[in-house]
């Protein structure tokens, strides 16, 4: 089969801070020296070095090809340079060297509702929305009867989209995309928007668009959507491409690769938001007898024990703690927080741990991301720090129900306990009589 | 890094879109920003129905302003300034101005500023970004259109009043005129629109930039002040020519000469495609130095 997309040593790079480092002035008076063949006035010693350190390659060398109908899904944690690929591929931005072809017309979907304009009714934003994505006028007249009725916003669409609920503009905005028609489609994120029915028809949508023979280019966190929608997959990591080869190899390479991820100290971590005035120093795990844990047992009670510091001089008696568990393809579990259990801290110390306990760990053997939020109430919920993946949790099959027994681990996220009877239609009977 | 090989033109012929890192200067793609017209045109219909959504006297704002600008200039420039606008009436002399320079300062503003301006939906999807610009001169247009059959209603007045006014054949150039005022609007505004990605400066500068042009154009006194030792370097400013030709043909009187709009016309053009040339150049990089 012909390639249909091909990427030849494709490289994009982006120059941190050094855009605007200069004046007009500035520029001028080194290209006039250029010119004249002196020495730039403006260098500084050792520019070579600093613009070295200053560059951010966000794509390095990327090579691969795709074929007519396949779907290729691309891994990689944010930051890996998926974005950027789609970018370039899309004409948004040109790479920096490297080349890239492409047979066909690319319809990329990068945004729901790219160009909705508030003041304007949801017919003209259906005509507006389709020709920015590259549909002529008069395909959006022909599909527009059929768009109106997949979005279900029918009698609004004489109202101006700014008095549409969310999920009504979500709604059109697919409703367009849906009907773009192009021979090779390119989707990012899209998926993060809307409720779980809403994402359901979207993938519904574009697994439509791949069984019809066209060439879909797929980004996504969401490692389930990729494994049943793509046929191959490549991994980026730090703007390099580790890996090439089918949707269920790329997904395994990817999670056996962030399982490796070392979780650094984490008072060192810079992946992290919030004022910082509270800061979590450290993560770790005990059991009932208070001996720390570096693995846990499905059932056992766990403490998870949250070192912080205070910073700042306040005692912020109103925080709020809040802890993520995700799974390692990072779909949340469950969210814990002391508002939820009614708990509170009290003011707070120079330095202390926050505790949380699980008296029965309701997880199956994995390995979990665990993340941490730190909040004051009393500041409207501001964020004081924040950890997406402050460090794993790594499950092993425990005694949950204390049978002895535990359900497969492909068939749930959670252990849930529960209590289980015969209601024979003798025993209600008499139920019923006495 | 390892270069790919060169493609041949058998290559080229069986892919449909190359993405290069460099384009030439003159690749400037125009035949695909004829293949979005219908994206000028719903950025104008946006552009045009948006505007005035909201307000209390809506579509009223078009005539409103060039009638309130002139009376000001009447009275600040006219009776307190006592500039002499040699035989022709005050009132019509300013508002000629007036609603040419809206048309050539709005057309500008707007098209300097457009990357910071649309830069999340830029950031999103990939279109000729020169349709931006020029449905940005649609839009004047209509507006332009409004005010000028409101000038047009004044002038009317007047000449029944017996003002001497005397409209003559030179009213065919008007098209012309316009068009040359757009071209120069997207030519100078591309030219700031690109060199506002590197150097901020630009955006502060096109503001009050703009201001400044107006007073060396013509808007508030006429040309025939001008001594003939200064008067080449006002000529050298292509609105001179396109204001002082617009009243010549609706008054009949003027001291600008063919040449010298021949002139203008020519320093149009260059500014024009120098615009588009370096608007082709950032647009594909512009992202990247936010």
């Amino acid at each position: 089969m012909a390639a249909i997309i091909r990427v030849e040593n494709l490289s994009k790079r982006y120059r941190l801070g050094v855009i605007n480092r200069r004046m007009l002035y500035e520029d001028l008076q080194s290209r006039w020296a250029r010119w004249r063949g002196q020495p730039d006035p403006n260098a500084r010693i050792g520019e070579r070095a600093a613009t070295a350190h200053g560059e951010l390659w966000a794509l390095k060398d990327i090579n691969f090809e795709v074929h007519q109908g396949e779907v290729l899904g691309v891994i990689g944690h944010n930051g890996s340079g998926k974005s950027t690929l789609l970018k370039i591929l899309s004409q948004i931005t040109a790479p920096t060297t490297g080349r890239a072809l492409i047979k066909g017309n690319v319809a990329s979907l990068l945004e729901v509702g790219t160009g909705f304009h508030p003041e304007l009714t949801g017919r003209d934003n259906v005509f507006l929305n389709g020709v920015i994505l590259g549909m002529r006028r008069e395909d959006v007249a022909r599909n527009f009867d059929e768009i109106v009725a997949f979005s279900g916003v029918e009698s609004f669409i004489d109202t101006p989209v700014k008095r549409y609920s969310s999920g009504m503009r979500v709604r059109l905005a697919f409703a367009v995309a849906a009907h773009l028609d192009p021979e090779i489609l390119i989707i990012d994120e899209v998926l993060a928007v809307g409720d779980q029915s809403f994402q359901q028809k979207c993938l519904g949508k574009i697994s439509e668009v791949a069984r019809g023979g066209r060439t879909v280019l797929f980004v996504s966190h969401n490692a389930a959507a990729v494994e049943n929608l793509c046929s191959r997959g490549i991994v980026l990591e730090h703007g390099q491409m580790i890996f090439s080869g089918t949707q269920t190899e790329a997904i395994q390479f990817y999670s056996k690769r962030e399982d490796r991820i070392e979780i650094a100290d984490l008072a060192e971590r810079k992946d992290r938001s919030g004022t910082g005035e509270v800061r979590v120093t450290g993560m770790h795990f005990r059991d009932a007898k208070g001996e720390a844990l570096s693995t846990a047992f499905a059932g056992q009670m766990l403490e998870i024990h949250i070192d912080f510091k205070n910073l700042s001089g306040q005692s912020f008696p109103n925080l709020v703690a809040t802890l993520h568990v995700r799974t390692h393809f990072d779909a949340p579990v469950f969210v814990q927080q002391n508002r939820l259990t009614g708990d509170s801290f009290g003011a707070l110390p120079e330095h202390g741990t926050l505790v949380c306990r699980l008296p029965r760990l309701p997880l199956p053997a994995s390995v979990y991301r665990l993340g941490i939020t730190l909040t004051s109430e009393s500041r409207g919920g501001k964020v004081l720090d924040s950890l997406r993946h402050a460090t794993d949790l790594p499950v092993e099959t425990g005694d949950f129900f204390g049978t002895g027994n535990l359900p497969a681990v492909q068939s749930g996220v959670c252990l849930v306990d529960a209590e289980w009877r015969l209601e024979s239609e003798t025993a209600v009977a008499r139920a019923g009589l006495s | 890094m390892a270069e790919p090989a060169e493609l041949t033109a058998e290559d080229l012929s069986e892919w449909s879109t190359v993405i290069t890192p460099a384009r030439g200067w003159f690749d400037l793609r125009l035949a695909q920003v004829w293949e979005y017209r219908d994206l000028i045109y719903l950025f104008f219909r946006r552009d045009f129905v948006a505007s005035y959504k909201q307000t209390i006297l809506g579509p009223f704002w078009f005539f409103a302003q060039p009638v309130m600008t002139t009376l000001v200039f009447w009275v600040i420039f006219g009776r307190i300034g006592k500039i002499v606008t040699k035989g022709v009436p005050q009132f019509l002399f300013f508002m000629a101005g007036i609603i040419l320079w809206n048309f050539f300062s709005s057309c500008l503003i707007r098209t300097a500023t457009t990357f910071t301006a649309n830069s999340g939906l830029f950031g999103k999807v990939y279109f000729p970004r020169l349709t931006v610009p020029l449905s940005v001169v649609l839009t004047n247009l209509a507006t332009f259109g409004f005010q000028f059959v409101m000038f047009l209603a004044f002038f009317a007045v007047a000449w029944w009043l017996g003002v001497p006014v005397h409209p003559n054949w030179r009213l065919i150039i008007l098209p012309v005129l316009l068009l040359e005022m757009a071209a120069l609007a997207i030519g100078v505004g591309c030219i700031v629109a690109a060199l506002t990605v590197r150097y901020r400066d630009f955006a502060v500068i096109i503001q009050f930039g703009v201001q400044l042009w107006m007073y060396a154009s013509c808007v508030v006194f006429p040309l025939a002040l001008i001594e003939p030792k200064t008067r080449i370097w006002f000529i050298l400013n292509p609105m001179v020519p396109i204001i002082e030709s617009f009243r010549y043909a609706f008054i009949g009187y003027g001291v600008i000469q063919l040449w010298e709009l021949v002139l203008s016309m020519g320093i149009t053009l260059v500014l024009f495609f120098g615009g588009i040339v370096m608007f082709s150049r950032v647009e594909r990089t512009h992202l990247d130095s936010i």
